[in-house]
């Protein structure tokens, strides 16, 4: 089924392109031209060494930095994005590594923060907000959190993990950023977790996978996209390639086996 | 724990739970860290059978009424206080800038000056003051990062420099306006106190019942209905309790109704607006809800301009209540009472947790302490030792709530 999606995808435009991507803070050149791209229904792993560009990299594209070059083209069109609203509207979602949940709030008001129901007067629509909290937790088999209205802070690290991704989903979005989805859980919830990830992908979204861990990257993952020193290597296919060629660009940056396609 | 629980997703656990039950599920949240209103409750019901077995001036109408008076403008001001605390900041001018709406409002109704205005426009002009105060401040802190306790620091100091100047010549202003003396010595009839306690038994009721109604509507778990009912007919009966009290003597107070809003208005601000919402967020991960795409900046200035207009209504009503304003306003206790009234009240100095009705509580606590110990004609300093050993009750409460709420999750 992934393997259809995948295919019917090759054909399309990216859904997100990046095109010679620069970014640097004073004298540090976080990102030196980098190219990126990610279709509808496939999972895209974004790997590389610290320091690589990857999280810079999401943050540009989150609308939390500004480029300083290149291009941004969503659905073939060039784009320019200025702040977490304006990748909101145009379906990009980002899940960050310290998943930026509030402790404080319940799981509904987490789901919603930024974009909440409200009436005229600014007044909160609680119950619909509720109401669609609980279906798409459901739709994404997110079973474990017995209260939506609990606070954050009493959930375990998967579920706080399934609430930050479910949040990312609720919003028809159209491409979802995954920073180290994996890194601070378990077996059990990394496998929660990776199950998430590919259910995301199946629903025909376009998904970006960035992780250290290979297993991880090689079990959900249908490309691979290797930075280095804020540039690409190259994008690999999960298939045609194995976890050693991938270490080798990772470390020392191989040229590129097929240039972006 | 939470992962061995493989249970439905519900949207409250609490659906068919009997009232026992509730009780139970409180009582273990209460051990996990979430006092809630529990210390305040015992703390009030502590503090009134104290001064009532040491005096018996204490628990009669007439001084209800006094201590109403002498609770507001310190409860006002905590309501300010909150928002503050709420996003993880801190305001330290609102002493000051009280004692300068004092000032503003004292100053623009002198009569035969070139700007005698009538007491309302006297009142609305101190509000803006006090707001732009607590914008600039904010600004500051929003803008430029700079810590708000410096800043707002800097901001009493200003402020007290700034009354002293205005003051300098006569050093006293008198206030014969009617409309600002009202504020905080117009007594309501008899009559018109019982139509307040109704409105305020029907607005409690509309929104606790609509809540209800519009969650049964939608399909989603209600709670206890028992619990609601008990719950609104617990606070009507406060507020009808304390009109009857109020009738025996000479009737509610304006500024009782006056605090009464500001706490039912700013609350319902907290708890049911977009706004309120994303004070919350700003508390609990400002660097969350800016990801959001909450403007955090927008947000902290809100906050201060709450703040400086709430500190300003409390100035009004000092200046109201003594006729005159003269170079000891602003000064005294009333920053440190403030801020001991919201964190007595519940709010963490932590930032996100909290209730603007804390403010109230907690103004509640201070004001019978003050008042108790004036009656018992206590020296001073007792007053203070008290005020301070409750104050750092509170806030270690607040610090081992956390603790235990950090060790509950994850």
């Amino acid at each position: 089924m992934i393997q259809t999606a995948r295919v019917s995808a090759t054909a399309t435009t990216p859904t997100l392109k990046l095109r010679g991507l620069t970014k640097s803070f004073g004298s540090v050149q976080a990102l030196r031209g980098a190219d990126f791209e990610v279709r509808d229904g496939e999972v895209m792993a974004l790997v590389g060494d610290n320091g690589a560009g990857k999280s810079t990299l999401i943050k540009c594209v989150a609308g939390i930095y500004s480029i300083d070059d290149g291009e941004v083209l969503f659905e073939g069109r060039p784009v320019s994005i200025h702040g977490p609203k304006e990748a909101a509207r145009l379906g990009i979602e980002v899940v960050y590594q310290d998943l930026a949940l509030c402790d404080n709030l319940d799981v509904v008001q987490n789901m919603y923060l930024g974009r909440e129901d409200h009436d005229a007067l600014f007044r909160l629509r609680e119950a619909p907000m509720e109401l669609r909290t609980i279906e798409t937790l459901k739709s994404l088999a997110v079973t474990t959190i017995r209260s939506v209205r609990q606070p954050v802070a009493t959930l375990s690290g998967g579920q706080r993990q399934s609430v930050a991704v479910a949040r990312a989903v609720l919003w028809n979005s159209r491409v979802v950023f995954l920073d180290e989805p994996t890194a601070a859980l378990g077996v059990a919830q990394t496998r929660q977790v990776l199950d998430l990830v590919k259910r995301l992908a199946e629903e025909g979204l376009a998904v970006v996978l960035v992780s250290h861990n290979l297993i991880d990257v090689f079990e959900v993952a249908d490309r691979i996209t290797v930075l280095r020193l804020g540039q690409s290597v190259g994008v690999y296919e999960r298939d045609r390639t194995n976890e050693q060629e991938i270490v080798q660009a990772i470390t020392a940056g191989t040229p590129a086996k097929e240039a972006s396609a | 724990m939470n992962s061995a629980a493989p249970a439905e997703i519900t949207a409250a656990a609490t659906d068919q739970q009997s009232l026992a039950e509730i009780a139970r599920a409180r009582w273990e949240a209460f051990k996990g860290g979430e006092v809630g209103s529990l210390p305040v409750i015992v703390g009030i019901i502590a503090i009134t059978i104290f001064f009532t077995a040491k005096t018996n001036i204490f628990f009669t109408a007439v001084n209800f009424s006094n201590l109403i008076g002498q609770m507001a403008g310190v409860t006002v001001i905590a309501v300010g206080i909150v928002f503050v605390l709420l996003i993880g900041e801190i305001d330290l001018s609102v002493g000051y800038v009280s004692g300068i709406a004092s000032v503003v409002v004292a100053e623009f109704q002198v009569a035969g000056s070139s700007h005698d205005y009538p007491g309302l426009v006297a009142i609305g002009l101190a509000l803006l003051v006090g707001a732009a105060i607590g914008a600039v401040q904010g600004s500051i802190i929003a803008f430029l990062g700079v810590p708000s306790f410096v800043v707002t620091l800097a901001g009493l100091l200003i402020c007290q420099g700034m009354i002293i100047n205005l003051l300098g010549t006569q050093g006293v202003i008198g206030i014969q306006d009617h409309q600002i003396n009202d504020v905080a010595n117009y007594v309501l009839t008899k009559n018109t106190g019982w139509i307040v306690a109704a409105v305020f038994t029907l607005l409690l009721a509309a929104a606790s019942f609509g809540t209800y109604v519009s969650r049964r509507r939608a399909g989603l778990p209600t709670g206890n209905l028992m619990l609601t009912v008990l719950r609104v007919v617990f606070y009507a009966g406060l507020a009808w309790a304390a009109v009857a009290v109020c009738n025996h003597y000479r009737g509610v107070p304006l500024v009782g109704l006056i605090v009464l809003f500001v706490v039912v208005l700013f609350g319902y601000l907290a708890s049911r607006t977009t706004f309120g919402r994303h004070v919350y967020a700003v508390g609990g991960s400002a660097e969350a809800a800016r990801r959001a795409g909450i403007n955090v900046k927008l947000i902290r200035i809100l906050c201060f301009v709450i703040s400086g207009s709430c500190a300003a209504l409390g100035g009004i009503i000092f200046a109201s209540r003594l006729n005159s304003v003269d170079l000891t306003f602003g000064g005294g206790t009333i920053l440190l009472d403030a801020i001991s009234a919201a964190v007595i009240g519940g709010v963490s100095l932590f930032g996100g947790r909290g209730r603007v009705s804390g403010a109230l509580f907690g103004g509640l606590i201070i004001g019978m302490i003050s008042n108790g110990t004036d009656l018992v004609g206590s020296a001073d300093w007792i007053k203070y030792v008290t005020t301070g050993t409750i104050l750092l009750a509170a806030v270690t409460l607040d610090t081992i709530a956390r603790r235990r709420q950090g060790a509950a999750g994850r």
